[in-house]
């Protein structure tokens, strides 16, 4: 009896790893494998021809520690993420629980769907159209500036307009993602929390503070980290925001993927380009790192 | 607050939102319907709306290529993605074999690497193997999704296993289980991992980028950044052609909303 057993969990194991072996080769040839070719790359002055690549140890990270430009795809990469998280956050919460606030479904449903949409559209049309909208002399968001009375703005040729305004444009994109999360969210939160604290006498100000801020805690870390790292590989809308001047104007928008890009495939400097992705996948771990603390501390009520 | 007061307030902000999320939309189709005299005078209507744009673009450039490459890659990709992750995620779920813990944790582990990281050795490979400017060179880094594994391993892990008992003693083979048994119960999970796998590659931009050279290769966002550079300042254009990029994917968007946003909610708020 007991060889019957061993033998059934024996072909069961079996199955499982005949089923496994093209997905497992995949996963470790196309994405494992692959991520510590980037670390052994960046060690190297690489050439498409073998006998032409010249092992250079840790160099440039060394490089990277002078250099201006990386420095302000940094910085930019930094404000981007300090003025488009927060904005995503707020914007999102405030949506969602203005969408909680109607009672009829249908109704509520169409509106979700409404703000979701251009989640879905691909980004680089996204971006054309709103670089046909700002644009300044023939934009219609300058015209609609001037029936306000206020004044025309080339807001992506300006250097100090332009960052915050590829924000806008992203924010634009992606809140119908946050608008989701957090009404399913709130609509996670019994009712009863809510009943029990007004028969206690507490107003509605205090219900958002004490009930669904804490309650929404772990949708708001998820959205948080889910955002940071979007913006982290901003890349498709920075370069279609302003084509023919990717990052600028005076690298006012540039980000760090989109520098990665330029050094790889535009000087084909893949060694240090792959030195910075290293960089990059360093932040992305430690902000995964932090969020999986985050989201195993309690919630306290 | 007075009650009606309150909704009042609450319909107007999101009517206002809306319009906000919509504008660019109906700004595009309009643009799009303008003769590039007209563009320039800042009417808010076509005056005299014509589909001379879209003729030119559907006959006067390689669009109905580019949109033709999309299609391909993106509906093999998601036929690879729906095969494989559901396979894995059932093996995962509900076999039991050495190992199985380390596999799970080690396919979750590749989500933390940012593609920028893997584009430069999958560069490397491609021009190694050839497979610079194939379908198989942009398609072959999405052929599975470790976020799908854990998304239908989730699903499978909720059927009973008595089901699954039942198809083994009626003499089905493991996989036959897997096909005929727990494949077809998982269809809701099926079609949002589907839909986002189609929209993902669908409007993929920085990998194919990288691994096209040539025009014709091009798939559609591609196609419609390298267009809107060539045709410079071309507005009524480059607005055909993106709405011809946009529209078909909110036609799906809309009648697919409901998975799709449940798809969202599954994975942001349950995961």
């Amino acid at each position: 009896m007991k060889r019957f057993q061993l033998s059934l969990a024996a072909r069961e194991a079996l199955w499982a790893y005949t089923f496994l072996l093209i997905p497992l080769a995949f996963f470790l040839f196309i994405r494992i494998w692959p991520a510590f070719q980037a670390l052994w790359l960046s060690l190297y002055d690489w050439n498409a021809d073998p006998s032409k690549r010249v092992f250079v140890g840790l160099e440039h990270y060394a490089q990277m520690a002078q250099d201006p430009l990386l420095a302000r795809s940094l910085r930019n990469t930094l404000l981007y993420t300090l003025i488009g998280v927060p904005a995503q956050l707020v914007l999102g919460l405030g949506i969602a629980l203005l969408l909680n606030a109607v009672t009829r479904e249908r109704l509520r449903d169409v509106f979700r769907a409404i703000y979701f949409a251009p989640y879905v559209t691909p980004a680089v049309a996204v971006a054309w159209v709103f670089s046909w909208m700002l644009s300044a002399n023939f934009g219609v968001v300058n015209e609609l500036l001037r029936l306000l009375g206020l004044p025309a703005q080339d807001f992506l040729r300006n250097p100090s307009l332009a960052l915050p305004t590829v924000t806008a444009v992203v924010v634009w994109q992606n809140l119908g993602f946050q608008v989701v999360l957090f009404l399913a969210g709130l609509q996670n939160i019994p009712r009863d929390y809510y009943e029990a604290a007004r028969i206690d006498g507490a107003d509605d100000w205090r219900l958002f503070r004490h009930i669904t801020l804490p309650l929404l805690n772990p949708v708001m870390v998820f959205s948080a980290v889910i955002g940071t790292i979007g913006f982290l590989q901003l890349f498709t809308q920075v370069v279609n925001l302003s084509f023919t001047d990717q990052g600028g104007p005076l690298h006012s928008t540039l980000t760090v993927a989109l520098y990665i890009y330029q050094q790889a495939f535009g000087r084909f400097d893949l060694g240090y380009a792959a030195a910075i992705t290293v960089l990059l996948f360093g932040i992305i771990l430690l902000i995964t790192l932090v969020q999986l603390r985050l989201l195993s501390r309690r919630v306290e009520y | 607050m007075n009650k009606r007061l309150s909704s009042f307030f609450v319909y107007t902000l999101l009517t206002l939102g809306a319009l906000a999320m919509v504008f660019p939309f109906v700004w595009m189709i309009l643009t799009s319907l303008k003769s590039f005299q007209e563009l320039f005078e800042l009417r808010w209507l076509p005056r005299e709306p014509t589909l001379e744009n879209y003729r030119e673009v559907l006959f006067g450039t390689q669009f109905p290529r580019w949109f033709l490459n999309s299609l391909v890659v993106a509906s093999l990709t998601t036929v690879s993605v729906l095969f494989f992750d559901s396979l894995v995620g059932y093996t995962l779920a509900k076999l039991r074999f050495p190992g199985k813990n380390l596999i799970f944790v080690t396919i979750l582990a590749t989500l933390m690497v940012p593609t920028e990281m893997l584009i430069i050795p999958w560069y490397v490979m491609s021009v190694d193997y050839g497979w610079v400017n194939t379908f198989w060179g942009i398609l072959f880094p999405g052929l599975l999704s470790a976020f799908g594994v854990f998304l239908m391993r989730q699903f499978f892990e909720s059927l009973p296993s008595d089901l699954l008992d039942a198809g083994r003693i009626d003499g089905l083979s493991e996989f036959g289980v897997f096909w005929r048994v727990a494949f077809p119960l998982v269809r809701p999970a099926l079609a949002a991992l589907g839909i986002f796998t189609f929209l993902g590659n669908w409007n993929a931009f920085l990998w194919p980028l990288v691994i096209i050279q040539t025009p014709e290769m091009r798939t559609l966002p591609v196609g419609v950044a390298l267009f809107s550079g060539e045709a410079g300042t071309a507005w009524h254009l480059i607005m055909a052609a993106s709405s011809l990029a946009v529209i078909p994917v909110l036609i799906v968007f809309f009648i697919f909303q409901r998975q799709i946003i449940e798809g969202v909610v599954l994975t942001g708020v349950k995961g």
